[in-house]
């Protein structure tokens, strides 16, 4: 038999028809739903007198558009049209019988830390759900990705999607991370290294020292980004780390089933010699803290550098860039560490879990943020803002002048009342710095936990290492 | 859905790389539980003031391209969220074809499900094309799905690539979960094998 990726593994173990011509019914294990991008596909069900296929494998929390301050389980204290996608997605769970975690609920929180926290996602497994940080759940060694809503009604309807296979591509981190860089500047690196569409058509596994070393959270940082490096999904080989976060959960397998899940599990990694279409490798002490300058997550630099100038690029990019440096209002030349910031934004399916939450708070520790400056906290899930509060992190982030929020996507899209102001400053550590992403002429630095905190304390983009 | 044959239209050239979804549709849109009605709010930032007025210089708001079917556009064209506001958005307005060096992966798919051909084509000869849409209703680009071609407006034919399966359903209008669900003894052998493999799931 020939050697085979990873991805090639997961594939095989859910074809469920395969087309001459190559398209394949991929059987779903795992479907996730949230209130933006599924009524559609519940009313399209109900015109055609369809139902959901599986309802045991397919799980609904509301997080794009729910405030996250005090109040919010009272429908009145929602805007009009986000109040009703809410209800729409309470009659759909509840009309269609799958799992549900209302916004009442302390399980409540983004689609894509639910999903690992109580053990839906697990090893193996085929995860879609509509939306593109998906990708996330590639951290297990799940083959995981965003659909559309009309995918959503396909799946809902019959447990499967119409697929092709993507290329096999290999993202290795060797070595070690110095201090002060994490998953995120990795994530970061590696879409600055292959641009935004550099994963298109392609599903990435992430391997290498670098990425064995870190932690789950950390691994699904780097998962969630796969999308803005432009790829299907990307995943990475289970381990004995990935066994330790799953056991004991509440949908994760118990007993006999546990052990044979993990037998099964541990077949799961690229044969030696296994094809790859793609390949590229960074060096992990070559990795900085990193800032995106521009309008496009691939616009990454060293927190050391200097704002580019529009014409040390080529072809397309001389335009986007230069449009970029207008809306971002930055002159070529300047330091990054010059630039002054007005909000700072901790939080979103990218960077809201427990580790991301502690390596702020270690930062901020005994600090205060800068006078005048906004910061909020929005934890992942109602169960990691217990968990921080538990441990003392949000006392910190409190003493330090941070909003303590409830969980939600929040300031990541800024669908909710958490948006920026046009012209607003933001040091964010969500996954996108497009155009009005935050907020209608908001300007967003992406970064990790840590840099944001110490963007929060000098009231400009920082280099971390110098407060370690 | 709506059938996609054969179409002889304006283009709208949209000379920018990695246009993203949030740019095509932005979020403020999303808390619709309707698929109709977006064609006016797309690109919405681009196209409109903080008064919602109309941006004169933005291309959907010159009048030689109020009634564009087609787009030609940078690289990259659709990347970020998995939005289907964003095709719903296109279709909308008009549009029903979209040319451009490359799509993200998410977008692409969804454009075929909503009666949208998106065409990956060289560089060279999405300029060409770009060149053709810049003279506005002077230029009719004519875009044949079941020939899989594509004649500018002084006869230059480029030909391209499109998956067998998605041109029939765009050429049919065919519902693809009608489609699957005839295959669902296929999908029940997978289940019931699947679940003695791996009952965890």
């Amino acid at each position: 038999m020939s050697p085979k990726t990873l991805y090639d593994k997961i594939w095989d173990a859910h074809v469920a028809h395969e087309a001459e011509d190559g398209t394949c019914l991929l059987y779903i294990d795992r479907h996730l739903v949230h209130e933006v991008t599924s009524p559609q596909a519940f009313e399209g069900l109900r015109m055609a007198g369809r139902t959901v296929r599986a309802p045991d494998k397919t799980i609904a929390v509301p997080d794009h558009n729910v405030p996250t301050t005090p109040g919010r389980d009272d429908p009145k204290n929602m805007t009009e049209d986000s109040a009703i996608q809410v209800a729409a997605l309470d009659t759909n769970a509840k009309e269609f019988g799958i799992h549900y975690y209302p916004v009442s609920d302390v399980r409540q929180g983004i689609v894509h830390i639910v999903g690992p926290e109580q053990g839906w996602t697990l090893p193996g497994m085929t995860v879609v759900c509509g939306d593109s940080h998906t990708a996330t759940h590639g951290a297990f060694g799940a083959l995981a990705h965003g659909i559309g809503t009309s995918e959503v009604e396909h799946v809902l309807a019959t447990q499967t999607l119409i697929q092709k296979k993507s290329k096999n591509m290999k993202v290795e981190i060797t070595g070690k991370l110095a201090p002060g860089v994490t998953a995120k500047d990795i994530t970061l690196s590696v879409i600055g290294a292959t641009g935004t569409a550099g994963g298109t058509g392609y599903v990435i596994e992430y391997c290498g020292d670098a990425i064995r070393d870190l932690s789950m959270e950390g691994r699904m940082t780097v998962c969630n980004m796969a999308i803005e490096g432009g790829a299907r999904a990307g995943i990475i080989a289970p381990d004995e780390k990935t066994y330790e976060y799953c056991k004991g959960r509440p949908h994760a397998p118990k007993g006999a089933a546990w052990e044979a899940a993990v037998a099964w599990w541990k077949t799961l990694y690229t044969d030696e010699d296994a094809h790859f279409d793609k390949v590229v490798t960074l060096k992990g002490e070559d990795i900085a803290p990193v800032v995106t300058w521009g309008t496009s997550p691939e616009d990454v630099l060293p927190i050391t550098a200097s704002v580019p100038s529009a014409d040390s690029f080529t072809g397309g990019k001389v335009g986007a860039a230069q449009r970029s440096l207008e809306y971002m209002d930055l002159t070529p030349g300047t330091p990054l560490t010059d630039i002054e910031i007005d909000t700072v934004f901790i939080g979103s399916c990218t960077n809201g879990r427990i580790e991301d939450l502690r390596a702020a708070a270690a930062i901020l520790k005994g600090k205060k943020k800068k006078d005048g400056l906004r910061a909020m906290v929005v934890p992942g899930s109602g169960l990691v803002r217990a968990q921080a509060e538990e441990e003392g992190l949000a006392q910190i982030f409190i003493d330090a002048g941070f909003e303590w929020r409830l969980a939600g996507c929040s300031m990541c899209l800024a669908m909710n009342p958490d948006q920026l102001a046009p012209g607003e400053r933001c040091a964010a550590t969500s996954n996108r710095n497009f155009e009005g992403r935050q907020g209608r002429g908001g300007r967003t630095h992406l970064m990790s936990p840590a840099m944001a905190a110490a963007a929060a304390i000098t009231g400009k983009l920082t280099d971390v290492r110098e407060m370690m | 859905m709506q059938k996609f044959t054969k179409i002889s239209g304006i283009a709208a050239p949209m000379p920018l790389v990695n246009i993203d979804t949030d740019m095509i549709i932005p979020k403020q849109f999303l808390k619709t539980i309707k698929r109709s009605g977006l064609g006016v709010n797309l690109f919405d930032e681009m196209r409109y003031d903080d008064d919602r007025n109309e941006i004169p210089d933005f291309v959907l708001n010159k009048p030689q391209y109020r009634d564009a079917q087609i787009l030609v556009t940078g690289e990259n064209f659709g990347c970020g969220s998995s939005r289907e506001h964003a095709p719903w958005a296109i279709a909308d307005f008009g549009i029903t074809c979209v040319i451009a060096p490359s799509f993200a992966d998410i977008f692409y798919s969804n454009c075929f499900k909503n009666g949208i051909l998106p065409i990956a084509l060289p560089q060279e000869q999405v300029d060409v094309l770009m060149n053709d849409a810049e003279k506005g209703s002077n230029a009719r680009i004519e875009v044949d799905l079941e020939a899989q071609t594509i004649t500018s407006s002084d006869g230059q034919v480029f030909t391209f690539e499109v998956d067998s399966f998605k041109k029939h359903c765009l050429m049919n209008g065919l519902d693809d979960i009608g489609l699957s669900l005839e295959k669902v003894a296929a999908i029940d052998g997978f289940e019931a094998k699947a679940s003695a493999e791996r009952p965890w799931v």
